[in-house]
């Protein structure tokens, strides 16, 4: 069994640490590229959502480096994301690509279900070996995260233009190559010392921006077009409502672990605007606009791909929260016309506008 | 004087209209429709809506404010799921909260129906909506209880062959229940969700066209509950959109059937579920050997381009049976 798994950003140093420390034989597929887009969008249905055709490609593309099993996450609605892995795993049966589907879905009759899919994949290993996996899986999440968070607010502020994506690149790299948890607290320390090795102009006037919206698109730089790195380079501080380990936090451990942020505080901002959830991030998107807004944000990108329902629903409503807390919004639709300059030029123009904005209340309170 | 209680002639006004209608008129209010879809509601809509969210949505915003100034309420249930572990679709979620961002409407009565773990509370949506009338329980139950009688005829009606205009003008005179046959050359099954297929203008007419071309249309509605569910059975995960379920167990049905020679897939440009069943049920058809034709609609459709590809998929069906009987 050669199991491979669909990019999302960084998941794939988290998953593949897991399942490698069970003893698993994993096929992480090249990064998605221009060719698995294009792969995807041949194969796959044309108002499918982009992530569909994007994990598409990755199962091809994993097909010719050896895999033969993918995990998948399974949901049960109302968000078409709870049926991707039966129609790709029908529409790779019908192009030729043989591969068993492990679906991990959230049990339906009984949780038995799930452990005897788990068990399935971990094979002879004991339950506190998999609990420990999972630690470590989530722990190489956390660390992944805090390296993005630290080079969020850095690239705004360096003083060589793309040091601190070299820096990034190079301690997410010493992240993953580690095998234990020893390692593993040792790299972090290693990749802290390699971003601080960043020279930064600390006193530059940064502008600071939010990042919300569905949580594929946010978390993959491939299918945002890289959005938080131009927004750095434009000189904005971006922080993003979701980080890989607070949704494992909420969804795996149903929000076991205190201390991260948490989709119920999303929800709650949002209620005044949006009574009901209404399947993937729709609710959380428009609560922590509303939470960005209060937390004195210059400004809120919403990025979701083509066609996604629960963000077209947080969209219709964002404008209300812009209204109510004057804090502008600009709504990016990602599919596979997308070009980079058509965005980059609006981003531009966006933090323009929020530039001009301050300095106009600068004027007005001195 | 008499509450005046507007309903928006868009969504599941299709399915569930008698329902409502009923229980509010036993509840002493005065129903108000919206205008008949036009051009002019469709223009009203897209003005108000985001250019992303698809057409029926538009269609929606648009007989909303049609009723805006006409009535004293609006009747806008946030139908989050009408049968257990099951939604319908994330915009019907969001939907009240979409219209409550317009200006100059009148208050929504916005009770949220809800059966996706069990069916008791809907009950709580019951009671709400008939406390706007009346403070005695007995009688919002007594007046749900008719509702539901009157809507358990109308799927009958349904079931019968009659489509939702023909059922519901039914309902009004009094019509026999007993089995409409249409003398038609062909049948073909008309999928998609009820508020494409049973707008006349969204579609431009399509089933009046199929029938003048000697066309029987069976839909989903057409068949029982029990058939749609055990066709749709032979999934390997079952659908959680209750509307796709239909669809996807009526195109099961189909194969099946000899007598049906083809299947018409109506689809919204840009709908998240027909995405996927659309597609799960082009794949179904290719492997039964179906004639299968997706007809997509947005606001840009034109008539005519509607009207050659009916043609041309019925003319490709009639050769298709001249072939198969020689």
């Amino acid at each position: 069994m050669r199991v491979t798994f669909p990019h999302m950003g960084n998941l794939h140093i988290c998953l593949k640490a897991m399942l490698r420390y069970l003893e698993v034989d994993v096929v992480v597929p090249p990064p998605s590229s221009k060719k698995t887009l294009t792969l995807g969008v041949k194969y796959g249905p044309e108002f499918a959502c982009m992530p569909l055709k994007l994990n598409l490609g990755n199962f091809i593309e994993a097909y010719g480096l050896g895999a033969d099993t993918i995990i998948m996450a399974g949901g049960c609605g109302p968000c078409r994301f709870g049926y991707y892995a039966q129609i790709e795993h029908a529409i790779l049966k019908e192009i030729g690509y043989e591969y068993e589907l492990i679906v991990i879905e959230p049990p339906e009759r009984h949780i038995s279900e799930l452990f005897s899919k788990i068990k399935y994949v971990t094979g002879d290993h004991s339950w506190w070996r998999v609990i420990q996996a999972v630690r470590f899986g989530y722990q190489k999440a956390r660390a992944v995260d805090e390296i993005e968070m630290t080079a969020f607010k850095m690239r705004p502020r360096e003083l060589v233009p793309g040091s601190t994506d070299i820096a990034y690149r190079n301690a997410l790299n010493l992240i993953d190559r580690t095998v234990t948890l020893h390692e593993l607290n040792r790299a972090k320390k290693r990749a802290g010392l390699i971003m601080d090795g960043v020279s930064l102009d600390k006193n530059r006037p940064v502008l600071k921006i939010g990042l919300t919206g569905e949580i594929f698109t946010l978390l993959e730089p491939f299918s945002n077009l890289d959005v938080e790195r131009h927004l750095g380079r434009l000189g904005a501080e971006v922080d993003r409502s979701v980080y890989l380990s607070e949704w494992v936090n909420d969804h795996l451990f149903m929000g076991l672990l205190k201390g991260l942020r948490s989709r119920k505080d999303a929800c709650t901002a949002a209620f005044p605007y949006l009574r009901h959830f209404v399947g993937g991030h729709g609710q959380e998107t428009v609560g922590s606009a509303v939470n960005y807004a209060r937390a004195g944000y210059d400004g809120l990108v919403q990025v979701f791909p083509f066609t996604c329902m629960p963000e077209i629903v947080a969209e219709s409503i964002l404008p209300e929260v812009a209204k109510d807390y004057e804090m502008p919004i600009l709504t990016l639709i990602m599919d596979e016309h997308t070009g980079e300059t058509g965005i980059l030029t609006r981003l531009e123009a966006f933090i323009d506008l929020l530039e001009r904005k301050k300095e106009l209340r600068r004027q007005a309170l001195s | 004087m008499n509450l005046k209680i507007g309903i928006p002639r868009a969504l599941l006004y299709y399915y569930y209209y008698p329902l409502w209608k009923t229980f509010f008129q036993e509840l002493g209010a005065e129903v108000v429709l919206s205008s008949p879809s036009s051009k002019v509601i469709l223009d009203n809509g897209l003005k108000h809506a985001v250019d992303e969210i698809c057409l029926p949505i538009k269609m929606a915003f648009g007989h909303v404010q049609d009723l805006a100034g006409k009535v004293d309420y609006i009747f806008l249930p946030r139908l989050v799921s009408v049968k257990k572990h099951e939604y319908i679709c994330p915009k019907f979620l969001g939907f009240p909260d979409l219209v409550r961002c317009l200006d100059g409407l009148p208050p929504l009565i916005d009770i949220n129906v809800n059966y996706y773990k069990n069916k008791k509370d809907a009950y709580f949506a019951v009671k709400e909506a008939g406390k706007l009338f009346t403070n005695n329980y007995l009688k919002i139950w007594g007046a749900y209880r008719s509702a539901l009688d009157i809507q358990k005829k109308y799927f009958r009606l349904l079931q019968l062959g009659l489509m939702p205009d023909e059922a519901l003008a039914g309902l009004e005179e009094g019509v026999e229940e007993k089995p409409r046959l249409h003398q038609g050359e062909h049948t073909v099954a008309l999928l998609g969700h009820p508020y494409n297929i049973y707008d006349s203008y969204i579609n431009m007419n399509l089933i009046r066209r199929l029938r003048t071309m000697g066309v029987n249309v069976l839909t989903a509605e057409c068949l029982s509950e029990r058939v749609v569910r055990n066709c749709a059975s032979g999934l390997s995960k079952k659908l959680f959109w209750t509307l796709g379920q239909r669809m996807i167990g009526a195109a099961f049905h189909s194969f099946k059937r000899h007598d049906i020679s083809g299947i018409v897939y109506v689809a919204a440009f840009a709908c998240g579920p027909d995405s996927m069943t659309g597609d799960l049920i082009a794949r179904e058809a290719r492997v039964a050997r179906m004639p299968f034709m997706n007809l997509t609609l947005d606001e840009h459709t034109g008539e005519t381009g509607i009207v050659t590809r009916i043609e041309a998929f019925m003319d490709m069906v009639r050769w298709r049976k001249a072939g198969l009987s020689k």
